[in-house]
């Protein structure tokens, strides 16, 4: 009810601004082509119309961006951002716990992200557990509070992970610093890891069971118990019914095949396998299961189960039908995705526009969000980023970020605000400094030691 | 035997391509020093470049490179790199990037350049052909962290070229610098686990103190011992340690200082003018007012990266994107490094964000050729497309600072360098899997 409360004023905020003509730009549609001379309405948070010649309303605020390139808003499959804790590593399923509960819209890793073009970013639970724990899609809206971040609609997740990290707390000599006087937490193998998720998903069974027994005997007029609510095996039955979109973390080819072997007993999708950095080798199996591949551009070696990783692997697993993307992963990387992208044109001659799809319409596809977001399409939330430069060019940068049609950066803006935002630094130093030196009225004054 | 066959085919046209002399014509030459040729030629003979022009003579049976539609650039040089040093970042039997010890000269990086890394092909291939190995942890100085967190002279960089069956057939300068931390206040390092070590500021400031001082005291005892030696001493005893730091006393060898805050690069200067050394200030993070302390004295810096995440939390979101220009408005030289390894192929895109805000794109280019020869004392030989210079050369399809330019033909002293690759064979090998 809150939630809609939220929904309703902020929609209302949106319709009562004035519609936006962003004209004479090069406009990278992404889905529909480019257009050299293109010009873009937008309306009630919305694109209301794309081609040479949009119509202008007399109330409209009009852009020029002669000479700039106008694209999607960028989506990243894979972030922290805006997650006050990442990983519940205590155990080894914390299905149970959720992104949507720590996500805080003051990280200024936000802002970062929006200055480098980024609208809509998957935010995951940690990898330190074969089952973790929920994810949530946001929209970049800085200035917002957290459930006005949440990208309303998206379907939820949840995270998985396979390889060195769930396995790592397994082994006490392991490199963690300390974590010798850690207590082993299973599994410490490949083979566990698989164990855990079929335990787990046996058990999820048993308990959509209960309930599906419950809810006939209920409907027969029984009088019976319901089954206790599980919280760890509901978000699980979820993705059983296909209710929650399973994103795994993971590296070598063995277990990407060992995942979609475990999901296909169970009778359940992956939606995407993240950084599935060796996917590559068994691109054939990914694209048969019908799971995505989010990966990084060009990472690797930064430990062994990454030592086979390539920066063909995006072009690669494009070439045999599977749906790829690019994410970040990082608080830094987040900011130069259209970069990462560029690399693939280099590495497996990807065309411009499908580098710029690993960016755009493909995360939004693996999110569900595609009808929503991704491309420029008519109908679409108007995210969109502005580029000085081609967006594939390692010399371009971000001008204005829209999203939902609201001005979300403007590196104008930005540069205008920095002598004041260092004025009013200025201030609360002395302030502090001030203090410092006077003790503040009623303090007790200490004897000097 | 099929692999056998392949790898004779494969083999045979790169053996009889490996003259050392050859010219390219037709082709865009982008000298660095001068503006660039069209329709140009680069002459090398004897693995040395003898003829940049327009119409320079092809001498007699003398192998004819076309390079029309393409470009020449110098090769690249990465001026922070743990190259050769490392293989896999965490797994610590394959990383030799720190030592134990606070006071290390005697340690060269050099001799544990493993000439076999698979990173060296890999990076190569994006037209890099020489860096800086320090014998140090990666970004932050690698001070952070595990083995090496203690170094306060971590030993000597090494500029190598990134081609040879051994360390020595790479070397270009064995000790083209002494590594070194400047002792600064440090909050206690940050730790996976959640745990913090009991470290109060007093106690980093003491610690700090301590450090400057015993640096102080061992600069004084590598003096003593260079006048006992240069005096010849009754009972001189030789020590590795103050003998290698002879070179960096004499001036001839840099001091590579990481410091990364203003007050650090305070320090480090004020380090320089009490020990009259010369000095190169590693992965400033800012630079604050320091510029003209940096300028008066002709103090170069290593920077990068580029693509970084700004020092502080309310710093502008393109603080590291802008801090090459403010070092080039500064008046300070300075060249490019990635204080990496499996990402040193993509140092020119470092170089690029910062055309994209602000440094001019002929500063950022001088950045990663020409300023990083003259740093590191080799631009006699390295850095520019000259007559006299050593034939280091990259062929490519376009501006090698955009990352979907490809890297055609790369030499390394005029031989042709092969740009195969562990990624580039499992490429090949997984496409075409059926």
């Amino acid at each position: 009810m809150k939630l809609l409360l939220v929904a309703t004023a902020f929609a209302v905020s949106v319709l009562a601004a004035p519609p936006i003509v962003i004209r004479n730009a090069t406009v990278l549609t992404i889905t529909k082509g480019t257009l050299a001379n293109g010009s873009i309405l937008i309306r009630d948070g919305k694109i209301a119309e794309v081609g040479d010649r949009v119509n202008v309303p007399a109330n409209a605020k009009v852009v020029d961006a002669s000479g700039r390139f106008v694209m999607p808003g960028i989506i990243d499959c894979h972030s922290h951002i805006a997650a006050d804790s990442i990983n519940e590593g205590s155990v080894s399923v914390s299905a149970m716990v959720g992104i949507e509960d720590v996500l805080n819209p003051d990280d200024i890793a936000i802002y970062r992200a929006l200055a480098g073009g980024v609208t809509t970013a998957n935010v995951l639970h940690g990898s330190a557990n074969a089952i973790g724990g929920k994810c949530t899609v946001i929209k970049m809206r800085w200035g917002k509070d957290a459930h006005d971040m949440i990208f309303e609609g998206a379907m939820p997740g949840i995270k998985f992970a396979l390889g060195e990290n769930p396995k790592r707390a397994g082994n006490p000599t392991g490199q963690r610093i300390g974590a010798a006087n850690v207590p082993p937490r299973y599994p410490a193998t490949r083979m566990g890891v698989e164990d855990v998720i079929r335990e787990a998903f046996t058990a999820a069974k048993a308990y959509q069971q209960s309930w599906k027994d419950y809810n006939e005997k209920v409907a027969r007029g029984e009088q019976v118990l319901a089954p206790r609510r599980d919280l760890m095996l509901e978000p699980l039955v979820e993705v059983l019914e296909g209710k929650r979109l399973v994103h795994a973390h993971c590296y070598r080819a063995d277990e990407i095949l060992m995942l979609l072997r475990v999901a296909d007993e169970f009778g359940f999708k992956i939606r995407t396998l993240q950084h599935v950095l060796e996917g590559y080798k068994v691109a054939k199996e990914i694209a048969e299961h019908g799971a995505g591949a989010s990966t990084f551009s060009d990472w690797w070696a930064f430990k062994l189960e990454a030592y086979d990783a390539i920066p063909y692997n995006a072009a690669i697993m494009t070439r045999k039908g599977v749906l790829v993307s690019l994410n970040s992963d990082s608080d830094e990387l987040i900011r130069h995705l259209n970069d990462e992208a560029a690399k693939t044109m280099k590495y497996g001659g990807l065309s411009e526009t499908e580098a710029l799809s690993l960016i755009t319409i493909n995360p939004a596809r693996q999110l569900m969000i595609g009808n929503r977001v991704g491309s420029v399409e008519v109908g679409k939330d108007a995210d969109l980023t502005i580029f000085d430069k081609h967006p594939l060019s390692n010399f371009a940068k971000v001008e204005k970020v829209y999203i939902d049609g609201q001005l979300y950066f403007d590196r104008d803006n930005d540069l205008a605000a920095r002598p004041e935002h260092a004025t009013e630094k200025k201030k609360l130093l002395d302030k502090e400094k001030e203090q410092q030196r006077r003790p503040a009225s009623g303090a007790v004054r200490r004897p000097a030691a | 035997m099929r692999s056998f066959v392949f790898t004779v085919l494969f083999t045979l046209p790169l053996l009889a391509a490996n003259d050392d002399s050859f010219l390219i014509r037709g082709a865009t030459v982008h000298p660095v020093v001068a503006a660039e040729i069209q329709n140009g030629a680069v002459l090398v003979k004897d693995g040395k470049i003898v003829g940049v022009g327009r119409n320079l003579a092809a001498p007699k049976s003398i192998r004819i490179i076309d390079g029309k539609g393409l470009h020449v650039y110098p090769g690249m040089i990465d001026s922070a790199t743990q190259m050769g040093l490392a293989e896999i970042g965490s797994t610590r039997e394959s990383v030799d990037t720190g030592e134990l010890g606070k006071f290390d000269p005697q340690l060269r990086a050099e001799v544990a350049i493993n000439p076999s890394s698979e990173h060296i092909p890999v990076t190569r291939a994006n037209g890099i052909t020489t860096v800086i190995t320090l014998p140090m942890g990666a970004a932050e100085g690698g001070r952070g962290r595990g083995v090496g967190a203690g170094n306060i002279i971590a030993g000597q960089a090494a500029l190598v070229h990134l081609d040879g069956w051994t360390w020595e057939e790479m070397d270009v300068k064995k000790s083209a610098g002494m590594a070194m931390h400047i002792p600064t206040i440090l909050s206690p390092p940050a730790r996976f686990d959640g745990q913090l070590p009991p470290f109060s500021f007093a106690d980093a400031k003491k610690n700090y103190e301590t450090e400057l001082r015993e640096l102080r005291e061992f600069f004084e005892d590598a003096r003593r011992y260079q006048k006992a030696k240069s005096a010849n001493a009754k009972g001189f005893q030789r020590d590795l340690k103050f003998e290698a730091m002879l070179p960096v006393l004499e001036g001839s060898e840099p001091l590579v200082i990481v410091a990364n805050r203003e007050r650090a690069i305070h320090d480090a200067v004020q380090f320089a003018d009490q020990q009259k050394v010369r000095v190169v200030i590693a992965e400033p993070r800012e630079l604050g007012k320091m510029g003209p302390e940096l300028k008066a004295r002709n103090i170069p810096a290593i920077l990068g990266p580029t693509l970084a995440l700004p020092l502080h939390e309310d710093d502008p979101y393109d603080a590291a994107y802008t801090l090459p220009d403010e070092f080039f408005k500064a008046g300070v030289k300075f060249a490019f490094g990635t204080f990496n390894n499996e990402f040193v192929r993509n140092l020119p895109y470092q170089a690029a964000t910062a055309v994209a805000f602000g440094l001019p794109y002929d500063e950022a280019l001088k950045a990663i050729t020409l300023n990083p020869a003259q740093i590191w004392g080799v631009a006699d030989k390295l850095g520019s497309i000259e007559e006299g210079k050593s034939a280091d050369l990259m062929l490519t399809d376009g501006d090698p600072l955009e990352a979907k330019t490809q890297v055609k033909q790369l030499f390394i002293k005029g031989k042709t360098v092969d740009l195969d690759n562990k990624q580039k064979r499992l490429y090949e090998k997984y496409l075409n899997r059926p």
